[in-house]
């Protein structure tokens, strides 16, 4: 990739139509979004009109008139000893990601939990959140929950469930459940998994069954159930074959927080990075984070693998000709760049290559002497892991032959996310009686003869392994707010009567598995800490295959299934925060399309929102064409997870269904791909879709031999005015005591949006909806630009996050007729939504355009349940107000209001933590006082790659940011 | 030609010209006679509430300290409201069978909480903290009012920003010792803005004009 | 009454100034009679004509539209409109300084001109000072409906209020409150005062007693005494001269609405007088857009003869000059300044996604009037109506330029974004029309359009009306 030595000059851009500057996108642009009336005029019926018309003009007469009404107060009967009201708790619980658990310390006001925040004892988090567990606090208040028991649709009882559960068990009891069959997703959770070894017990010819539709059984049948354990942050050289380890992985969070800190550059003097080698198909996190990026046929990685273990000596035989430039130029330098790093290097691939794969790396690792090293051997997390695609296959095969008389479906969605070629629905029609538990109805529900609705986990006792079998209790912080149940119940029922409460079971699990002098003391010590504290177990030496590789593949297209980058693969298809998070690179909300290539779309004539028709293994399904560069010229991605028909009122009909063409053989890639123009169109609605970066200098980067030699490369692309250039009081704010400032590391930023939902959590941020977001009417206070540099076929990917500035010299607060944007002594840039009137003057005056308006009243419609997930702490703005980024004003106040409290002490460096950077995984957010000489922020914004952003405007922003630097590797200069 | 006016109209004229003028000035005095009035403030106006609690009786009469009943005073931004649990704490004992306190019996048996009418309700947009009033020296009474004497609770502020402002802007004429903080009597006296100066002083109160920042009560 | 005075000359009809421009204010042998019966007559009549009727019904059907628009408006919120982040302001700013600029050419005529001895203001200036009250009626309105919070309006006025807070008082949109209140009150009372005389005569010749009663309630007991006369003039001249500042300044404070901020293309010192330029530019069209067809609809080319007209033009394209040398300044001073955001913003102005409005706006603004040099055009009333009502709507398109070209593109390439008008906004945007014309409509019927009084001087001496 030309990363131009000046740095300056390079030219960013955004879409391929803005690089080819085609006259569709010209037309594109010109192209007037829909003038339509709103949606919700057909909503209104004429008579409501009239009545609405005679209040509002009454309201704008009398609207501030209007005196304050009346509240009612009140108090608990019975004071419960921790509750201070007024004063939130804090509980530590964990949340999964494919089963795997991620530890999160949950916010509770009033017996509310209202945010959720890594645990830093936990080794999944160290503090950091994902997207999803930022999100998962919405999914608990979803009013569209499966809310009652229910029997063929009409809502029944647990009391009325458990006799038919009896008379349909006492049945198997004699075949010694032949007939009975469970179904579960990736489970880690230990007692889960003891009581379903009960279960074997009880019921020998029973059969336990497993499908998740993100499964990682690629890599648990290569390593023979365990999974590597990395050290990022002790490998020099990393090689990633398709591996998405800095965002869709259950050690995520880890690995990015040890990248990032291997990568971490601050001074010239001792300035080290790690270099990232990345060969993948379509773009991912990670992939934007390499220093060498290629984007290759996910069919040709086992073969570039192979390549570059040959390249290392390790196989023969491999004619690296057959790969067209630049592969073979990226594996030689590869190959050299690990061999020169024996033992502090590593290579990695993703759950979506096959076990081939995952066998050659383990060898060029074991080669490396890595193992041990940067590569720690994993011990068994999943209970009973194995072929998942198999087992369900088994399942399916079962029940045409009407083998299964009781089916248990515990959490998942199969009838949605199964291969389609296996044509589950069907199947199911043929077991006699199946009872499915989860979160949401769902349309695997509607296919059951009963649905049992789970119980949230922050509603639930249960426990789950980490990625490195670290263990957390599952505790709950909120009564059912439903007639929910756990797994741990439903499964109790099946074994043992009366039922025992999750917690019982849950408790008593431990108690035996673990047992010791005090078990109550290490009890509550687990549920403090969040963790159990582990005696390393014996971990699975990781057994060395070798598998044999495949010829190249022949060329043809080639479709990619991956699980939608917000709603992953299905399961949060009905969190509106996740639904219209802009996803990375493509920055698409509500939506998912067919992803591209740009030689492709050329050779296709394609362009953005052109609707084809795929068909693949005889099946068709239409999708909107999206452009993106950096895509293997010939693999088209689909996001799976989106098009559910059964989902809530967010979720239902959003994008098209992927799994339509999902098969048992092409689990994650396949080749037979044909693609077809329909002529149709569609609009996607982007945060961002268009416009090159017009040689502006909003986003810094170089490389880091640049950096050695011109330290202050970055700081020097524009020239910033003096102080005391104003017509104002340049002293105006005295800023003295606390003076409020962040620095954003581009170096760290992976762009996996978790400060976004975060900041959207935390300060009761709305959602506007699909058509809103089409007009440029979203809400996020802090947004991710991203910008490519580049060639279309191998483009840089960068991200740059933007909050508000909190410029001292803030062209908001001038414009301000009544003083609703005004400056506070310790620099903070305010906005007073009680005062503010609307004029959007500062927002037209923003020249980061940061601030967001609320053009109609975004809480009106809240239900009941969405209401409690409020944070009290946030006012819940109105109809008719700006708003935007606060520094999370509440917390400053939170924390000063304690230091006081104790003795007057000073706030102290670290005590105030806005949302943002709690959540971010790779501690790209720095905040604190910059008076402070000794605060991190501080230290960060001495270094020589610190710039203001738009600082020739003397605008003096607050917030800061450290260039971008990458680490090429010479001989590589052209790629 | 014959008269249109008669020549009373010349006068009539001039009443209406004057008139108006009043009429305007009338109409602003009008709006803001009503807009401090108690109609709008509540100040001075006694709510119905579940029980007739009785503030004089319990605070002067038995001599109970605020935080008895409102516990979280120093420590959280909301002083608290009793527990039924913590009313019965007594009342278990004495007048169990007022016909007065059978919603509170009723509460703790049927285990749901007495509604009261909130009588300091500030706007959801201004963010209030008792603990830290508190402990930099605002007195109970400098806002409550002597509740020692009101034998049904009633507002003694309109708790308009403005009347927060006079406090923020000047805060020496009203802070008042540690000891005194729960004392209803107190009141200024001659020397207080000395006494107000030194307990600044002592309380690392910020005068440099952060008090008077939005961001002091707005999020 | 008409006895004893000399009719104009026979010569005044054909009379031209050396340069050739008709020069005579008055149509033949105009007496006092024609002139308070003519235009007395056009209130005093019982039956408006045809073509009022009809105007008045479109002036109506329009004005209901206002209404639901605003009524939905404030039932919903400011989000009916296309209005979005980046393009926060959109039509009813565009609406708001558009008829604001309208405004202008009723003081201009009526305090400038007089100040000048004009006497060509005499006929048309009644006409323009209604037009301004209306116009900025509608003005006014519109920075009220585009508040996000209409109902808190008056935080944007000074007033001890109950949180011990004041406005704002560095944002120009505070300005703009004290500057469009003060216009309004004194354009009012200039209005008023120049009528009472009028109001006199109507009173006297009016048959029905409610007419008399009425006007002679607003006459305020006018009994064109000679004192009565001394001091009309004195408050008259003295009002002029207290609105003659008012002219300029009022568009140059809503000027600085732009100029203030440090947008590109908003961001620019040359605003004030190209602005106060345009906004007599986009006035004198209006007047001619009204005058054109009332002078034909009631036959006053007696009264407001073609010098008038000839006049109105002449100045209608000085301003229209200076209007787009405003535009090429622009051009050149962000091209000269180096900066590369102004180079981008014009460039995107004229080449952007909105770059054909910036060409229809070139046609209606700079090339139509050129056609102005022709005294043909400039005397022919038909073609001048079509020039005039070309520059209106040119003036329209030159705010929205200014406010959407330069609001949807600014700094940051990621936040750019595009701006698409609602149905709701093209409804408020014809609905205050239509507010417009019903008050005209009304005005026309029920007052005097035509100052009486001072077209009875050009009577009394033939000498000032046929003045070069």
């Amino acid at each position: 990739m030309n990363t131009n030595p000046s740095g300056a000059m390079h030219e960013y851009w955004r879409s391929l139509e803005e690089r080819a500057r085609t006259p569709e996108f010209e037309r594109w642009l010109h192209a007037e979004f829909p003038a339509a009336a709103e949606e919700w005029v057909s909503e209104i019926h004429r008579r409501d009109f009239l009545r609405l018309m005679g209040a509002s003009v009454a309201l704008a007469g009398l609207g501030a008139c209007t005196k304050q009404p009346l509240e009612k107060i009140a108090p608990y009967v019975k004071q419960p000893e921790q509750i201070v009201p007024g004063k939130p708790l804090h509980f530590a619980t964990a949340t999964t990601f494919v089963g795997y658990a991620q530890g999160i310390v949950v916010t509770s006001h009033e017996g509310r939990p209202t945010k959720i925040e890594g645990n830093p004892e936990h080794p999944a988090s160290l503090g950091a959140t994902t997207v999803w567990a930022q999100a998962d606090v919405l999914d608990l208040y979803d009013p569209d929950r499966a809310q009652a028991i229910t029997k063929a649709g009409q809502i029944s009882t647990w009391d009325d469930f458990l006799p038919e559960l009896n008379l349909a068990l006492e049945r198997q009891q004699q075949t010694g459940g032949s007939g009975l069959r469970i179904l579960t997703q990736t489970i880690t959770s230990p007692t889960l998994g003891r009581q379903l070894a009960d279960f074997a017990k009880k019921f020998p010819n029973a059969r336990w069954h497993q499908w998740d539709p993100m499964t990682r059984q690629n890599i648990h049948i290569a390593t023979g159930s365990g999974e590597h354990i990395y050290n990022v942050a002790a490998a020099s050289v990393i090689v990633s074959f398709n591996s998405d380890f800095l965002y869709l992985h259950p050690a995520a969070l880890r690995y990015a927080r040890e990248f990032a800190s291997a990568r971490q550059v601050r001074q010239v003097k001792g300035a080290r990075m790690n270099r990232l080698y990345v060969a993948e198909p379509t773009p991912t996190i990670t992939g934007a984070s390499a220093d060498h990026r290629i984007a290759v046929a996910a069919r040709d990685i086992e073969m570039i693998a192979a390549t570059l273990a040959q390249g290392l000596g390790l196989v023969e035989g491999i004619d690296p000709t057959l790969l067209a430039d630049p592969i073979p130029k990226w594996i030689k330098a590869a190959a050299r760049d690990l061999s020169a790093n024996q033992g502090r290097s590593m290579v990695i691939a993703g759950e979506t290559q096959p076990p081939a794969v995952h066998l050659l790396v383990q060898k060029i690792n074991h080669h490396l002497g890595n193992i041990g090293r940067t590569i720690l051997p994993g011990r068994q997390v999943v209970a009973n892991p194995l072929d998942q695609t198999e087992s369900v296959r088994a399942l399916i095969r079962d029940m045409n032959n009407g083998a299964v008389d009781l089916l248990f479906i515990i959490g998942g969605n199969p009838v949605f996310d199964a291969p389609v070629d296996l044509a589950f629905a069907t199947a199911l029609g043929r077991a006699k009686l199946c009872v499915h538990h989860s979160l949401h109805t769902n349309e695997t529900s509607l296919a059951c003869h009963w649905h049992i609705p789970a119980a949230h986990f922050l509603e639930s006792w249960s426990d789950a392994l980490a990625f490195d079998g670290t263990p957390t209790i599952i505790q709950p912080l909120i009564d059912p707010l439903y007639a929910g149940v756990t797994a741990h119940e439903l499964i109790e029922a099946v074994i043992r009567q009366p039922v025992r409460s999750a917690f019982e079971i849950v408790r008593e699990s431990w108690r035996t598995a673990k047992p010791s002098l005090d078990f109550d003391f290490d009890w509550r010590r687990a549920l403090n800490h969040g963790v159990v504290p582990q005696a390393s177990e014996e971990a699975i030496a990781a057994s060395i295959q070798t598998g044999q590789s495949r010829a190249l593949n022949q060329s043809g297209l080639e479709i990619l299934f991956r699980p939608d980058p917000n709603i992953l693969d299905g399961r949060y298809a009905n969190n509106s925060w996740l639904q219209e998070m802009p996803q990375p690179f493509t920055k698409i909300c509500w939506d998912n399309a067919a992803i591209v290539s740009p030689q492709l779309a050329k050779q296709e004539a394609l362009k953005t929102g052109d609707v084809v028709e795929l068909e693949f293994r005889g099946k068709k399904i239409a999708a909107p064409v999206w452009i993106q560069p950096g895509q293997s010229e010939n693999s088209v991605t689909l996001h799976f997870g989106n098009g559910r028909k059964e989902a809530g009122r967010v979720g239902r009909n959003v994008g098209f269904n992927a799994y339509e063409l999902r098969t048992a053989d092409a689990l994650w890639f396949g080749e037979g791909l044909t693609l077809r123009k329909t002529g149709s169109k569609h609009e996607f609605a982007t945060t961002q879709h268009h416009h090159a970066i017009e040689g502006r200098h909003m986003f810094r980067a170089g490389t880091l031999a640049q950096f050695s030699t011109d330290p202050n490369f970055a700081s020097r692309m524009t020239e910033v005015p003096k102080r005391n250039e104003t017509l104002y009081n340049p002293d105006e704010f005295k800023n003295a005591g606390y003076a409020w400032g962040m620095v954003i590391d581009l170096n760290a930023c992976i762009g996996c949006n978790a400060c976004t939902i975060a900041c959207q959590a935390e300060n009761n941020i709305p959602v506007v909806g699909k058509y809103q977001v089409s007009v440029g009417r979203e809400m996020q206070w802090i947004r991710i630009d991203s910008y490519y540099n580049g060639s279309a076929e191998a483009p840089e990917l960068n991200h740059q996050p933007v909050p508000c500035m909190h410029c001292e010299h803030a062209p908001c607060e001038l414009v301000c007729p009544v003083g609703a944007t005004v400056h506070d002594d310790e620099g903070l840039n305010l906005q007073v939504y009680n005062r503010c009137v609307g004029t959007r003057y500062c927002s037209n005056n923003c020249p980061y355009k940061v601030r967001r308006f609320n053009f109609f009243e975004l809480n009106s419609k809240l239900s009941a349940s969405e209401k409690l997930g409020k944070n009290p702490d946030v006012t819940v703005r109105s109809r008719g107000v700006m708003e935007k980024c606060t520094y999370c004003l509440q917390r400053i106040n939170a924390a000063r209001h304690v230091a006081e409290l104790d003795h007057n002490r000073s706030i102290r460096d670290g005590e105030v933590m806005p949302a943002c950077a709690q959540a971010c995984p790779t501690e790209a957010i720095i905040f604190g006082d910059i008076n402070n000489s000794n605060s991190r922020v501080s230290e960060f914004k001495r270094s020589p790659l610190n710039y203001g952003m738009l600082a020739e405007l003397n605008t003096r922003p607050r917030t800061t940011y450290l260039a971008k630097l990458r680490n090429p590797n010479p001989e590589l200069a052209s790629l | 030609m014959a008269q249109i006016f008669s020549p009373r109209s010349n006068v009539q004229a001039k009443v209406i010209i004057v008139a108006t003028i009043l009429l305007v000035c009338a109409g602003g005095w009008l709006t803001s006679a009503v807009w401090w009035s108690p109609y709008t403030t509540y100040v001075n106006v006694p709510f119905d509430q579940p029980v007739p609690f009785s503030h004089q009786h319990h605070v002067a009469g038995l001599g109970i300290d605020c935080r008895y009943c409102h516990t979280s005073v120093e420590t959280s931004s909301f002083a608290g409201i009793p527990a039924t649990e913590t009313c019965m704490t007594c009342h278990s004992q004495l007048w169990t069978e007022a016909l007065l306190l059978a919603p509170v019996r009723a509460s703790l048996t049927s285990n749901t909480s007495l509604k009261w009418t909130r009588v300091y309700d500030l706007p959801d947009f201004a963010y209030f903290d008792h603990s830290i009033h508190v402990r930099k020296g605002v007195g109970c009474s400098t806002c409550h009012g002597r509740v020692d004497q009101m034998p049904i609770t009633w507002k003694t502020q309109t708790l308009y920003m403005k009347w927060c402002l006079e406090c923020h802007r000047a805060p020496q004429n009203y802070l008042r010792p540690q000891n005194e903080i729960y004392h209803m009597a107190w009141h200024p006296s001659k020397d207080q803005t000395a006494l107000g100066r030194q307990l600044i002083a002592q309380n690392h109160i910020d005068t440099s004009g952060r008090l008077t920042n939005c961001s002091t009560c707005h999020r | 009454m008409s006895a004893g005075i000399i009719p104009p000359d026979e010569q005044v009809r054909t009379r031209l100034s050396p340069l050739g421009y008709p020069s005579n204010l008055l149509g033949p042998r105009v007496t006092y009679a024609d002139v308070n019966e003519s235009i007395s007559s056009i209130v005093l009549c019982d039956r408006a004509p045809a073509q009022w009727w009809v105007g008045f019904a479109v002036a109506f059907a329009l004005l209901m539209i206002f209404f639901l628009a605003v009524s939905w408006l404030l039932i919903r919120g400011i989000g009916i409109w296309g209005v979005n982040i980046p393009v926060a302001w959109g039509f009813a700013i565009v609406n708001f300084v558009w008829w604001i600029g309208i405004g202008h050419a009723g003081t201009f005529i009526s305090a400038i001109l007089l100040l000048m001895f004009q006497n060509w203001r005499t006929a048309i200036n009644r006409l323009a000072e209604a037009m301004t009250l209306f116009a900025v009626a509608c003005a006014g309105l519109m920075p009220l409906l585009h508040l996000g919070r209409p109902w808190v309006f008056f935080w944007l006025l000074p007033y001890p209020d109950t949180m011990g807070m004041w406005p704002q008082f560095r944002s120009p949109l505070v300005w703009d409150v004290f500057a469009v209140g003060t216009y309004f009150t004194v354009s009012i009372l200039f209005w008023f005062l120049g009528l009472v005389p009028d109001l006199a005569t109507i009173r006297d010749r009016a048959r029905r007693v409610w007419q008399k009663k009425l006007y002679g309630f607003l006459a305020l007991g006018w009994r064109n005494s000679a004192d009565h006369w001394q001091r009309h003039q004195t408050a008259y001249l003295l009002l002029a001269g207290l609105a003659t500042p008012l002219v300029l300044s009022v568009h140059s404070v809503v000027s600085l609405d732009f100029a203030v901020a440090q947008l590109p293309g908003w961001h620019s010192t040359i605003f004030p007088p190209y602005f106060v330029a345009g906004a007599i530019y986009s006035g004198f069209a209006m007047v001619l857009n009204i005058v054109i067809p009332v002078r034909k609809i009631y036959h006053l080319e007696n009264l407001i003869t073609e010098r008038y007209l000839n006049n109105m033009a002449n100045v209608m394209f000085a301003t229209g000059l200076m209007v787009s040398y405003g535009y090429f300044i622009e051009a050149f001073m962000s091209w000269y300044s180096g900066d590369i955001f102004e180079q981008y913003m014009m460039t995107n102005r004229a080449f952007g996604p909105y770059g054909w409005i910036f060409w229809v706006l070139m046609l209606c603004n700079v090339l139509v009037p050129q056609t102005l040099w022709s005294r043909r055009i400039r005397c022919n009333p038909f073609p001048l109506f079509i020039v005039a009502f070309f520059v209106n709507v040119g003036m329209w398109i030159e705010r929205f330029v200014i406010v959407v070209t330069s609001l949807h593109r600014d700094f940051i390439p990621s936040s750019w974004g595009s701006y698409a008008p609602t149905l709701w906004d093209w409804a408020t945007l014809f609905g205050s029309v239509g507010l417009f014309l019903m008050l005209l409509f009304l005005f026309i019927r029920f007052l005097p359009m035509i100052s009486i009084s001072e077209s009875r001087e050009l009577v009394a001496e033939p000498a000032k009306a046929n003045a070069l």
